[in-house]
């Protein structure tokens, strides 16, 4: 579903990605992790063109997006949540949901609003379609921007430390339906802190530092004992 | 000194009729402006490097020049290039026009800069174009966050119109020079026209607060 071959990513002189070659296959769930600034994020973003890499070639689904390939047309089978949630705040919920496959699916309004009214269901938030987002809590933000995301009936999901922005009694509501995801076969690469979740959901884990891949494998095999020394090193200081 | 009431009370039906005028150039002159100031201001501040250009250089030019001198080339060097008169009313809001495009255009600029840079992020992983997630996205959150400026530049407007006086046109500065040429009634008349213009950006900034409040709500 993902295929990336020498991957690298420079901000001006500063070398984030370092040549990541990675495949991800379909309804796989890859769970990366790693230290603040080891490129981990960056390498999500690669994903779907929010930054664009220096050289490689990234394909999605058959596309490859490093080529000249339409980049919206590609964005719309990949969906992202972002930590921060980045819902429209001037339009309520329902309308945050429907906006992209209107404009860019071009479907009618009542289809749109009938699969986000389910989707809202789905996230345990089918009361809140007429909020806005600032009256939502971090977690009901969060489940709602994975709505939108979901909307577009995406074949791919990124999630950048989609957690990382919530307090903590908030976190378990989001991983909830995450999980839910996963158990529908979706596609996931998700960039995270939470070890535990990682754990649980990963097909695959994936340790990044210093724009490189160290170390991957099944999640428990990681976790419990990892070969490479940067990965023990990281794990001493978080586990 | 002697204060003349009954030439200001004489006057003020057509100081008034001014006013109305000024008031007219000002609307049009911002309507214009803010057609011309939300294109340049996002042909500043997009990724195609001779439109960002052209954009700087059209701010640079009519914020670094005075409204005098630019109403003076439209009034009176215009005309030369197109070997035809050019029309006071039009000479007008066409110098305010342009010169308030600038300023907005600046206005449109910082407020969809102060949007924060996940919006469009957003917007476009949800495959929408730039252009789409500008237009459905970013103006209407920038709109808000702007009305507060764009009150004070057309309070600047409507007071730097009373320069067009200059070539002639009859709005309420003009009438006054108009009144006071006939009655020699400077003071009464001028403090009459000081007065008006106050009455008038007062109710602006009234009018602004009050959209300001209402939009927050919502």
């Amino acid at each position: 579903m993902i295929d990336i071959k020498d991957l690298r990513k420079s901000f001006d002189d500063h070398e984030v990605l370092k040549g990541i070659n990675l495949h991800i296959n379909p309804q796989e769930v890859v769970v990366i992790i790693g230290p603040s600034g080891s490129g981990k994020s960056t390498l999500l973003r690669c994903m779907n063109m929010l930054e664009i890499p220096t050289s490689g070639r990234v394909v999605v689904d058959g596309i490859e997006l490093t080529g000249e390939a339409n980049i919206n047309k590609a964005r719309a089978e990949i969906g992202m949540v972002f930590q921060r949630f980045n819902l429209f705040p001037h339009m309520t919920v329902l309308e945050n949901i429907v906006l992209a496959p209107m404009k860019v699916r071009k479907i009618s309004r009542e289809e749109a609003e009938q699969t986000a009214k389910r989707l809202l269901a789905q996230v345990g938030l089918a009361d809140k379609a007429a909020a806005y987002p600032p009256q939502l809590s971090g977690g009901q933000q969060q489940r709602v921007a994975i709505a939108r995301a979901l909307a577009m009936n995406p074949k791919v999901m990124l999630f950048d430390e989609p957690t990382s922005a919530l307090d903590p009694e908030m976190v378990k509501e989001v991983l909830d339906v995450m999980k839910s995801l996963v158990n529908k076969g979706m596609t996931m690469a998700i960039v995270t802190h939470e070890m535990g979740f990682a754990r649980e959901v990963g097909d695959r884990l994936l340790f990044v530092d210093e724009g490189q891949i160290i170390e991957q494998g099944p999640p428990k095999e990681v976790f419990d004992h990892p070969k490479e020394e940067r990965t023990k090193l990281f794990f001493s200081k978080i586990l | 000194m002697n204060f003349n009431m009954d030439l200001v009370i004489q006057s003020f039906p057509l100081l008034l009729l001014g006013a109305g005028i000024t008031v007219q150039i000002t609307a049009i002159s911002v309507g214009l402006g803010l057609i011309i100031g939300m294109f340049v201001g996002i042909a500043r501040i997009s990724h195609v490097k001779p439109l960002s250009f052209l954009a700087a250089v059209y701010t640079d030019f009519l914020r670094g020049t005075p409204l005098l001198v630019q109403i003076f080339l439209i009034y009176f060097a215009l005309p030369l290039i197109l070997d035809q008169r050019v029309d006071p009313f039009f000479a007008a809001i066409t110098a305010c026009g342009i010169n308030s495009g600038a300023y907005i255009a600046e206005i449109f600029r910082a407020g969809i800069q102060a949007i924060d840079d996940g919006q469009m992020e957003a917007g476009r992983s949800l495959g929408m174009t730039w252009v789409q997630t500008m237009r459905y996205i970013i103006i209407p959150q920038a709109f808000k966050n702007i009305i507060p400026p764009l009150g004070n530049e057309f309070i600047a407007l409507l007071k730097d119109s009373s320069l067009v006086s200059v070539i002639g046109f009859e709005e309420l500065t003009r009438r006054g020079q108009l009144i006071i040429a006939r009655t020699y009634g400077s003071l009464e008349i001028w403090l009459s026209v000081a007065v008006i213009y106050l009455v008038m950006t007062l109710a602006i900034s009234r009018l602004v607060a009050y959209m300001e409040k209402r939009l927050k709500t919502t």
